[in-house]
């Protein structure tokens, strides 16, 4: 039998034996999207903060780094990471493919979940602002007990699309040797001379995962649109 | 002893006198105050006094800088010169080594605790039930326990006539409802001094009634002073122990209502004035 034979051929005995391992390397993959999701999150709140500072030139700074992560393939920044970070001198550090994967996309992420932020902060009308400040709220409760309850709730959807796209991104880190369900299934393709059905059920997880969730956030999103339409109503009552 | 208790009313006395003098110093000053906007020279040169518990009505054609005078003092505008003091203390600078040096945010808090505002768009907070609305900045910002700030924010929505309404969202009321809770909120916080921007020009015409009246309320009250912004001339009359026109950015008349509305004496306040007699309003 030729080598192009076997590969064509489905069987059902490697389809049988991958399954286990890839379920459970998909553990491994929903934990690091979760992982890098969070971080991401979280940074996400320092760009804003960041770019909350009035200084321009400041501002400027900040939005050129944004941009510039923004536009540099999540891979390139993964081999930087990996490869290029720990020969930087004083600086540099070698770190674990699990801690490259988190703070590679997470960073990666990061710079798309500010705008999202920033996109609902800057939803929030500037009265509300300036009722915080008459009332004499300190800066951090306006952002707190005024603003972010106000400018989060209407992006939800927006930010758990962003969940789903880094799940579909997370793969990326098989090139640096995070065991997720990607590199597993190569591994054993490689090791089994069998590409087809590790990696079709590898297709198939993501699928499975992905869809229901993306129909889960377009809901959610309708939801949303719904409520926050329903309440703006009231809003206009001025007359003449 | 004789003598101890002699001085002992004298300092009484002296203590008194004092009091005296404090009360009748201006809780607001405006000393030459100035801003522009871009090349609009808006206010050139404000000076201006409000005494404790006084009641002033701030008048002037639309674009003139009324709001702007009143956004200073609650610090949501820098003045560009010139000083605004509250109680004695300037409000956008604070002593260093003896030298005038802008605020930072710890002294703007400070001094601006002694000021409350109401918007004309109310700017109640959407996501908070009316009772959370006024309970809010009392636990958060005064550091009320949450009882005790709901004690007193039920009093003041029972007093603006909303007690029925606690549990409700902003959006669930009606524009002068809005504005009621909006002034709740805002005397809850128990200011020196209470702004008010034109506070029913967003309103439909029968709901200004109600909004007027819990304010003639207030004023009645008394120990509050108050800066009112308003076109409804009837009711700056009613209200203001004092009235000051203000037009081009200069405070240009001040006088009783009486002075103001019955005998102005500049053209253009005569002319002003005119304009709402003939009933076209602003
Ligand atoms: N943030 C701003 N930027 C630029 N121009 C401003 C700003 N705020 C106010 N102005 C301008 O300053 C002038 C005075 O505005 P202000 O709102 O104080 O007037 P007003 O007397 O309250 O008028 P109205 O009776 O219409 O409310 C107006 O010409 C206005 O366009
Ligand atoms: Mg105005």
């Amino acid at each position: 039998m030729s080598v192009m034979d076997k590969i064509r051929q489905w069987n059902w005995e490697h389809a049988i034996d991958s399954f286990p391992l890839i379920f459970k390397a998909m553990w491994l993959t929903l934990g690091l999207t979760l992982a890098c999701y969070l971080c991401a999150l979280a940074l996400g709140f320092g760009w804003t903060a960041l770019r909350s500072v009035k200084a321009r030139w400041f501002n400027a700074l900040v939005r050129f780094v944004m941009q510039f992560i923004r536009t540099t393939p999540p891979l390139v920044q993964l081999y930087f990471l990996f490869y290029a970070w720990p020969l930087v001198p004083y600086v540099g550090y070698s770190f674990s493919p699990l801690t490259t994967a988190i703070l590679g996309l997470g960073i990666h992420f990061s710079t798309y979940i500010a705008e999202i932020y920033r996109s609902g902060i800057e939803s929030v009308p500037k009265g509300q602002w300036e009722a915080s400040i008459a009332l004499n709220y300190s800066r951090f409760q306006q952002w707190t007990k005024i603003i972010l309850p106000q400018a989060l709730p209407p992006v939800i959807p927006m930010l758990g699309n962003y969940l789903i796209i880094m799940f579909k991104e997370v793969p990326l880190t098989s090139a640096i040797g995070f065991a997720g369900m990607l590199l597993v299934a190569r591994e054993y393709a490689q090791d089994h001379w069998s590409y087809i059905e590790p990696l079709t059920i590898v297709a198939l997880f993501f699928l499975a995962l992905s869809y229901p969730s993306s129909l889960f956030v377009s809901k959610l999103e309708e939801r949303m649109n719904r409520r926050f339409r329903k309440n703006e109503q009231p809003k206009g009552v001025a007359v003449e | 002893m004789i003598e101890t208790t002699q001085e002992r009313q004298a300092k009484e006395t002296v203590r008194k006198k004092k009091k005296i003098a404090a009360e009748t110093k201006p809780i607001v000053r405006y000393l030459d105050v100035t801003k522009t906007f871009g090349d609009l020279e808006v206010l050139k040169g404000i000076n201006l006094d409000v005494m404790p518990g006084e009641k002033l009505s701030l008048i002037g054609p639309s674009g003139s800088g009324k709001t702007t005078i009143i956004r200073m003092l609650m610090t949501l505008e820098e003045p560009d010169s010139g000083i605004i003091e509250v109680e004695g203390e300037p409000l956008w600078h604070m002593e260093v080594n003896g030298n005038l040096v802008r605020a930072d945010q710890k002294h703007l808090r400070r001094v601006r605790s002694k000021i409350g505002m109401v918007f004309q768009q109310f700017n109640l907070f959407p996501h908070m039930t009316i009772l959370k609305n006024c309970t809010s900045a009392p636990i958060h910002v005064l550091g009320m326990n949450k009882k005790e700030a709901e004690e007193r924010a039920m009093a003041m929505l029972e007093r603006v006539g909303l007690a029925d309404k606690v549990n409700n969202y902003p959006s669930q009321l009606s524009g002068g409802q809005q504005q009621r809770v909006a002034i709740a909120r805002a005397l809850v916080m128990e200011p020196k001094v209470m702004l008010f921007d034109e506070v029913t020009s967003a309103l439909d015409p029968e709901t200004v009634g109600e909004v007027l009246e819990i304010i003639r309320d207030i004023a009645k009250e008394g120990k509050m002073a108050m800066i009112l912004i308003t076109h409804e001339m009837d009711f700056a009359r009613d209200i203001a122990d004092r009235v000051v026109f203000l037009e081009d950015g200069m405070l240009t008349e001040e006088g009783t209502p009486e002075q103001i509305f019955e005998n102005p004496q500049s053209e253009r306040l005569q002319s002003f004035l005119a304009r709402f007699r003939n009933g076209s309003g602003s």
